[in-house]
């Protein structure tokens, strides 16, 4: 009897507890659909009447200060994200394959060297990263907002770690029958650890979508600038500009919950078989 | 006919070819896999480092070349610098409150919602989704906001708490409060989903040869079987969150403002940012980047000795 009370205790302290934790994003959610007499309502009321898409509109065909409209932002931030996102999940799984499945005088070094760039802030690092970018030609290019984020400290742990599991016994079974290390790697291997690979994406989708630092140092141009750049403009707009500053805010915030949601069940699944345990 | 080995002997100066190309042979492969990934790591990652260190030894304000100043910069920041002080108080502050009671809040609700069951998943994406939300500075802003309007202003003074609207984001004394508290509910990242993984991961006999053996209570439950099972994901959490805390910036930022009120909303990394690219000092900057890096692998290290026990 006692065991059912704590039980529903639990339930009810998790319940309050979960509303905090998402009311703020349903009253952002809410506020992008709502029209502007029911934006300002005072006193404030939490769901909307009658929902719109104006605010949406407003975003896509504003041109604000420049010349450039909002859908380009977008367009950008979609193009980047996927584009690094991909490159990301081919470039590290390579690089973990013979990191997990193979003993060659280095790995030591390269385990060591990306913990501790993982402990330097990303803010940090910008500034010379800019040097290097400019000495490389990149700047103001699409390339600046791929290139340097592919070696991303961390993820390729998590690869290593879920690689580690794959028995060795399929990879010896795959190879005696004359599969060289890229089909071993690409048919063998990869198919295997799928939940790793989306937990990666994730991960690097999220910090990539969100990522308003980068683009700002990187690129001069307007018209490559990415949303979390355009953010701050709508944002300094005001009061006149709350309905689309509204919409903008949902306009970056669903995506990344909305393909966390897709594929949550790989994360769980990930953490728990990759046994952090070093 | 002599072993290649024994070859070696005789003419120790002579490096046998053989021994190079069996050296590729064996590794080649692997080296070629980690290419990609080690080139960007180096020129991305290592070199800006190597970087920042050399130019925390110089002025250097992008428009002319680096001038060497020894240790000029580290000298001016830890005795001349007074704003440097209050973004060290500030940035403690924030991480003491958000490191620890962050750590044990996400374990504490990792280890509620893993007791649910069935219903962990709803729950999970409930409790991670605030840690993924990417624009929400705007709502926060519209809760905290310091006229008659804000949402929390207007829930005080409307239930006779508050006579008249407070400011929040401006006041110094609960600016960091409030910064802290919304870093708080955004923080049930990475680190909690470690936690979570790393309660599901323990097998269910532990518990049942604990009851068998006689554990009085749940707490006890907790202390001695669910804690130290979880050791590494305990520790990978911890991790996260001190580098996290240590960095923080954005929020801080935004919330806050800049300058902020008497600077109570200024961090190390903000101080950072101010002299990178408000005004041009990459040395000085690069400087507080070092000391930054050295404090967090210090800590870290520190947290690798308590947790790995």
């Amino acid at each position: 009897m006692a065991k059912r009370r704590l039980y529903i205790g639990t339930h009810i302290a998790l319940v309050l507890i979960g509303a905090v934790m998402v009311l703020p994003l349903l009253y952002m959610v809410v506020n992008a659909f709502k029209p502007y007499d029911e934006f300002f309502l005072w006193p404030p009321r939490f769901w909307v009447r009658r929902p719109t898409l104006e605010h949406f509109a407003n975003l896509v065909m504003s041109t604000d200060a420049s010349v450039v409209p909002v859908s380009r932002y977008v367009f950008n931030s979609v193009f980047v994200t996927a584009l690094t996102v991909s490159l990301i999940l081919v470039v590290q799984s390579m690089a973990a394959f013979p990191l997990a499945k193979h003993r060659f005088p280095g790995r030591r070094i390269i385990y060591v060297l990306n913990m501790a760039a993982f402990m330097f802030a990303t803010e940090v690092v910008q500034i010379p990263r800019f040097l290097v970018v400019n000495a490389l030609g990149m700047v103001d290019t699409y390339w600046a907002l791929i290139i340097p984020l592919l070696a991303q400290p961390f993820m390729v742990f998590l690869l290593v770690q879920y690689m580690g599991e794959v028995p060795e016994a399929l990879l010896e079974a795959a190879r005696m029958d004359g599969a060289n290390h890229w089909y071993v790697y690409s048919r063998v291997v990869m198919p295997l650890i799928r939940p790793a690979l989306a937990t990666v994406l994730i991960f690097t989708f999220i910090a990539i979508w969100r990522d308003g630092f980068s683009p700002i140092i990187y690129v001069r141009t307007e018209a490559l600038k990415t949303l979390p750049v355009v953010m701050s403009t709508i944002f300094g707009g005001g009061v006149g500009r709350a309905g689309p500053a509204a919409a903008a805010s949902f306009l970056m915030t669903a995506p990344t919950v909305v393909i966390f949601v897709l594929l949550q069940r790989h994360v769980l699944s990930t953490m728990a078989y990759s046994g952090i345990k070093e | 006919m002599t072993s290649p080995a024994s070859a070696a002997a005789i003419r120790p100066g002579r490096r046998r070819p053989g021994s190079v190309r069996a050296f590729f042979r064996r590794h080649g492969a692997s080296y070629l896999f980690v290419l990609p990934f080690v080139v960007l790591f180096l020129v991305f990652y290592v070199a800006p480092v190597l970087v920042s260190m050399g130019l925390s030894f110089t002025y250097f304000n992008v428009l002319q070349p680096p001038r060497w100043v020894g240790l000029a910069n580290y000298v001016s920041l830890f005795l001349a610098d007074d704003v440097f002080v209050i973004a060290i108080a500030n940035t403690l502050k924030f991480a003491l409150f958000t490191g620890p009671l962050g750590f044990v809040l996400s374990f504490l609700f990792a280890w509620l919602i893993t007791s649910t069951g069935r219903a962990r998943i709803p729950y999970t994406l409930v409790y991670y989704a605030p840690s993924i939300a990417g624009g929400m500075t705007s709502v926060w802003l519209l809760i905290f906001s310091g006229d008659r309007y804000g949402i929390l202003n207007y829930l005080l003074m409307s239930s006779g708490i508050l006579d008249e609207p407070f400011l929040w984001t401006g006041d110094p004394s609960t600016v960091m409060p409030v910064i802290i508290f919304v870093a708080l509910w955004s923080s049930m990242g990475t680190g909690f989903l470690a936690q979570m993984a790393g309660l599901q991961s323990i097998p269910g006999e532990m518990y049942e040869a604990g009851k068998v053996d006689g554990i009085p209570t749940r707490w006890h439950e907790l202390w001695y079987i669910t804690i130290p099972m979880m050791k590494p994901y305990l520790l990978v959490a911890a991790v996260l969150q001190v580098v996290a805390s240590f960095n923080v910036f954005g929020i801080a930022l935004d919330i806050a403002g800049f300058p902020s009120t008497l600077y109570a909303g200024h961090t190390i990394v903000t101080h950072l940012w101010d002299y990178a690219f408000l005004r041009f000092e990459m040395g000085y900057s690069s400087g507080i980047a070092m000391v930054l890096f050295v404090a967090t692998f210090g800590l870290n290290r520190l947290l690798r000795r308590l947790l790995t026990r």
